[in-house]
């Protein structure tokens, strides 16, 4: 360094003739920097240089970023738990990115709000184990209108633009005694492909055949011109907020720590129902009877439009996946690992990691189906021997 | 006389344009930084500092692992993309007036433009297949970034360097490697620095191709072949969450991350202004001379 | 050039040797870069091939995006990105010139340091920080005071029609420009500043003010630099991501209004990548191809431009 400062100071008198001893040096730094840049890189490309030693466990997973708050709650906690001993790393991501890695083995396990296709599950070898529950709810942003009250049939056109004014009278017949203004309504959806819409869209194809043949059910759908997409739920929420005589939907967590109003919904036996963390348990409850095994066809699982007086009606399981078989010659899973895999999650469906749901506005798994998940989770092996008994 | 005073005029009034523009890009950068300060500060103490990223309504969440990644990143990151991306600008600018020249420089400017997400997929396929996620992976899709701003920055500077400059070299008996390095390294190294400062920047910044390699830790992780944390990953999942603790440390984290950037920028200026006066120097006398010879 | 070969004998051989080892050290690393980018092209190309077999040419013009029905193309989000980075480079590229001209021919000295310095920092800004900026701060100006304003004077033309949102092409545009403003405005300002001091006398010495010197000595000189650094924006605007992503508001249609939203090449990418599979992760990155080539195009455009003009202006010569 002192040579090339020194080379430069002395430019200035004489020009260009410079010295020649530092050059040479300087010469071979570049070529040797040359080889050793292009080594490194066509090592790493080739995975020679992919040797790695662990001392603790790490459990990595990817997927949906629905449940990543709990999820990374879980982790530090279960951390604390095992003095260190296993690290769950979850770095989200999406739940399609999730699904890619987990049949790529790219990771131990994978969260996804939507079930895998039977098809896709028998051939992975994969199987669902619900986590937590979440629900969607229709926020609004009515200046002088504290309360609305909506049911799906009247969301769903309002979504298509079937419904395009705030004094509809479809509108006004759910909310009688509310002066709704002449406005027209500006709708807020989710840009960004996401778990959230999908649920939404779910319900909304349920509740209105004519939205199920023109738009259906999907982590994004081709919504009608005029629609205003944004990426996320602060992104919606910030829409809707910054928006006068506009709806949107977010995920209840988002709005219930945010304080955004939302609207009731009317649910399955006609009453309207507020979004709070027990209608989104008393739906879960309800949905028990139909959920097959953890290696099951979940596909067309969902918790839609569920019976009962107190279910709010847009709720949802979010699933972790992981193999029925945790051996495989392209996994880097010894048992170890494995074992504590399968103890993390024992202990997070169960009321040690439930409990830390509640606070993060995550409905806790009703009991029948943590029982589900027992079961899930004793079928299990690891080269064919279960883990747990 | 009067067509004199309206000149007159129309010159203030270009030189007030000229100044106008200049303050009017400077406003985004003072309401950048007063946003990020204001809303990022209340979330910095010691602590913050210090400790690793927890989850939503744990005391003592900070971005220590994550600040600790991001300097791993972009300093690997920098080991691959600096060489490779120098190297390849000196072969551009200075022997490559051929075909194959023409070919590099054309496809780093392409990869120049390119969105970095696709660069970190095909750094995904490449190495995240192999390795899995990792440190490496991600300073490899970093380095790939870096590769093309630095080349091109590389080969502008050398394209300042007026030709005469070589010949007159070359004339000296100066071989032309030493010429080449001894332009760089004097002339155009403002250019230089000014190249692979935009470059750390613009990959300390990076997100999108991080979600892909590097993964993002909650924990303290170091190895090569480890998912890491890093900060622009903080901040993008922080800001999206719904917590108000989550939402006020990615704020801290974007105020970390820009002063980490812009004090680098900074030092590094104050290092190099000595030389770049001898930089300069050298060029006004080049310039004198050329313009007495011509 | 040859002018190695006729001196010193002694010393010939030697640096013979050593001219080419540098020479093919450098070529080297070209060369491995290069095979980089074929292998991202080849990926690339592997992965969108169920695309291209699906949609074939209709992807590029045809207007539907319906995942629902398994159907994507490109052209909403090739109009989105050649729209935002019209309206960055209209914004972004004058104000550019006058910064450079300003650095250039018309501060004190003392000053030019530091203000340069200042207008490079831009650069450092993080994308991801720029589009927090947008939202929480650029947002409620655009909404209270600059579309109300421009929908008063040109509502009228197809340009500004329809309601203000604040999260639009307008939007994604501004940002887009300033994210330009220090590649643009350094690039105009270093290639005025290697104008030769000689023009810029000879214009003053002839009784031209500052203002006429500036524009025929250092402007015309100049020319080919401050369009090379147009060029440069414009690239920089086409592949941004994450920023336009949080502005644009992410609308898959075609509309000339830039207070409509829309979708970049970038942004859709962008926005998707997470929950994409099957024919839409191809699909998706096809998109990926179509902006490499609306890449090459810009390029192979800049070259030509750039070559006639050095013809023109033979100060920016090339290498050895």
């Amino acid at each position: 360094m002192n040579e090339v400062e020194k080379d430069t100071s002395q430019e200035g008198k004489r020009s260009i003739v410079m010295p020649h001893k530092g050059g040479n040096r300087m010469m071979y730094v570049v070529v040797a920097i040359a080889v050793v840049a292009i080594i490194i890189v066509a090592a790493f490309a080739t995975g020679i240089l992919s040797t790695g030693s662990k001392e603790s466990v790490t459990l990595t997973g990817a997927g949906a970023t629905f449940p990543m708050p709990l999820i990374l709650k879980w982790a530090d906690e279960y951390y604390n738990t095992t003095d260190g001993g296993v690290k769950v790393n979850y770095g989200g991501g999406g739940s399609g990115a999730g699904i890619t890695q987990i049949e790529e083995m790219q990771v131990d396990f994978a969260g996804t709000d939507a079930p895998l296709s039977a098809a896709d599950s028998s051939t992975y070898g994969l199987v669902h184990i619900p986590e937590t529950l979440g629900a969607v709810v229709v926020a609004f942003n009515l200046p002088d209108v504290s309360g609305l009250k909506l049911d799906g049939d009247t969301t769903a056109k309002i979504f298509m633009k079937n419904i395009t004014t705030w004094n509809d009278p479809a509108i006004a017949e759910l909310n009688p005694g509310v002066s709704l203004p002449d406005e027209s309504i500006a709708t807020v959806v989710r840009s960004d492909s996401s778990g959230t819409t999908f649920v939404f869209t779910g319900y909304l194809a349920i509740v209105s055949s004519e939205f199920d043949e023109l738009y259906g059910q999907g982590k994004t759908v081709a919504w009608p011109d005029g629609t205003l997409a944004q990426s996320g739920n602060s992104g919606v929420a910030q829409a809707v907020q910054g928006t006068s005589y506009s709806v949107g939907y977010i995920e209840l967590a988002y709005a219930l720590e945010n304080d955004i109003s939302f609207a009731q919904m009317e649910n399955h036996d006609g009453e309207f129902v507020t979004a709070s963390l027990e209608t989104t348990a008393a739906a879960a409850a309800a949905a028990v009877p139909i959920l097959p095994a953890g290696d099951g066809d979940w596909s067309g699982v969902h918790v839609l439009d569920a019976p009962g007086v107190d279910s709010y009606p847009i709720v949802t399981f979010t699933y972790i996946l992981i193999y029925k078989e945790l051996y495989n010659e392209d996994t880097k899973m010894n048992k170890t690992a494995a074992e504590a895999l399968l103890d993390f999650l024992w202990w997070a469906v169960h009321d040690d990691g439930q409990a830390f749901a509640s606070p993060l506005q995550y409905a806790p798994l009703p009991d029948a189906v943590v029982e589900l998940n027992e079961e899930t989770l004793r079928s299990i092996t690891y080269e064919g021997e279960p883990l747990i008994d | 006389m009067k067509s004199h005073n309206a000149r007159k005029w129309r010159n203030r009034i270009a030189s007030l344009l000229a100044l106008g523009c200049v303050l009017v890009a400077l406003v985004p950068l003072v309401s950048i930084l007063i946003e990020v300060v204001s809303r990022g500060a209340p979330a910095i103490d010691w602590a913050f500092l210090t400790e690793r990223t927890k989850s939503a309504g744990t005391p003592d969440s900070g971005i220590g692992n994550a600040i600790l990644g991001s300097i791993l990143l972009v300093g690997w990151g920098s080991l691959i993309g600096l060489p490779l991306g120098i190297l390849t600008g000196v072969y551009v600018s200075e022997y490559g007036d051929n075909s194959f020249g023409r070919t590099a420089r054309f496809f780093n400017d392409v990869l120049a433009n390119f969105p970095s997400i696709v660069i970190g997929l095909f750094a995904y396929s490449l190495i995240v297949t192999v390795v899995g996620f990792s440190l490496i992976s991600g300073a490899f899709a970093l380095g790939i970034i870096m590769i093309p701003i630095v080349a091109n920055t590389t080969e502008e500077a050398l394209r300042m360097v007026p030709n005469s400059l070589r010949e007159a070299s070359l004339a000296l008996g100066v071989p032309r490697w030493k010429t080449v390095l001894k332009v760089i390294i004097s002339n155009g190294r403002s250019g230089l620095v000014t190249g692979a400062l935009l470059a750390i920047a613009r990959v300390a910044g990076e997100t999108a191709p991080l979600i892909l390699t590097s993964f993002g830790n909650s924990f303290w992780e170091t190895g090569l072949t480890e998912p890491v944390a890093a900060l622009p990953l903080v901040i993008f999942r922080n800001a999206m969450s719904p917590y108000a603790d989550l939402q006020e440390q990615a704020w801290g984290a974007a105020l970390i991350l820009i002063t980490m950037v812009l004090s680098l920028n900074v030092i590094v200026r104050l290092i190099t202004r000595k030389r770049f006066k001898v930089a300069k120097a050298v060029k006004k006398t080049w310039k004198e001379r050329l313009s007495l010879s011509g | 050039m040859r002018l190695t070969g006729k001196l010193g004998s002694g010393r010939k051989s030697r640096a013979s040797f050593e001219d080419k080892l540098f020479k093919y050290t450098t070529m080297g690393v070209a060369a491995f870069v290069l095979a980089l980018l074929w292998g991202l092209v080849v990926k690339l190309l592997f992965d969108a091939q169920m695309s291209i077999e699906t949609f074939g040419f209709e992807f590029l013009t045809s207007d539907i995006w319906n995942p629902n029905k398994d159907l994507y193309t490109a052209l909403p989000f090739i109009f989105g990105t050649l729209m935002t980075a019209a309206v960055g480079i209209g914004i972004g590229v004058p104000i550019s010139i006058g910064i450079a001209i300003y650095l250039s021919e018309l501060a004190p000295a003392w000053i030019r340091e530091p203000l340069s310095f200042l207008i490079e920092l831009l650069a450092a800004v993080p994308s991801v920080i720029y589009g927090l900026w947008a939202i929480y701060t650029l947002r409620p100006i655009l909404t209270g005071t600059v579309e109300p304003a421009l929908m008063d004077v040109l509502g009228w033309t197809p340009l500004f029609e329809g309601a203000s949102f604040g999260i639009d092409k307008l939007a994604a545009g501004i940002i887009l420009a300033v994210m330009i403003i220090p590649t643009v405005a350094s690039v105009s300002k270093e290639s005025m500043m290697a104008v030769p001091d000689s023009q810029r006398e000879a214009a003053l010495s002839l009784g031209a003010t500052k203002y006429e010197s500036t524009r025929m000595a250092v402007l015309s000189y100049a020319r080919s630099g401050i369009f090379g650094a147009a060029i440069l924006g414009l690239g920089r605007a086409v592949g941004e991501t994450m920023a336009v992503t949080m502005t644009i508001g992410n609308a898959n249609l075609i509309s000339w209004s830039l207070l409509d939203p829309g979708q970049t090449m970038a942004s859709v990418i962008a926005n998707n990548w997470g929950e994409a599979d099957g024919l839409m992760l191809s699909a998706l990155v096809e998109i990926g191809v179509v902006l490499f080539i609306v890449a090459l195009v810009i390029n192979v455009f800049a070259r030509l431009m750039l070559g006639r003009l050095m013809k023109a202006v033979p100060m920016t010569g090339g290498g050895l």
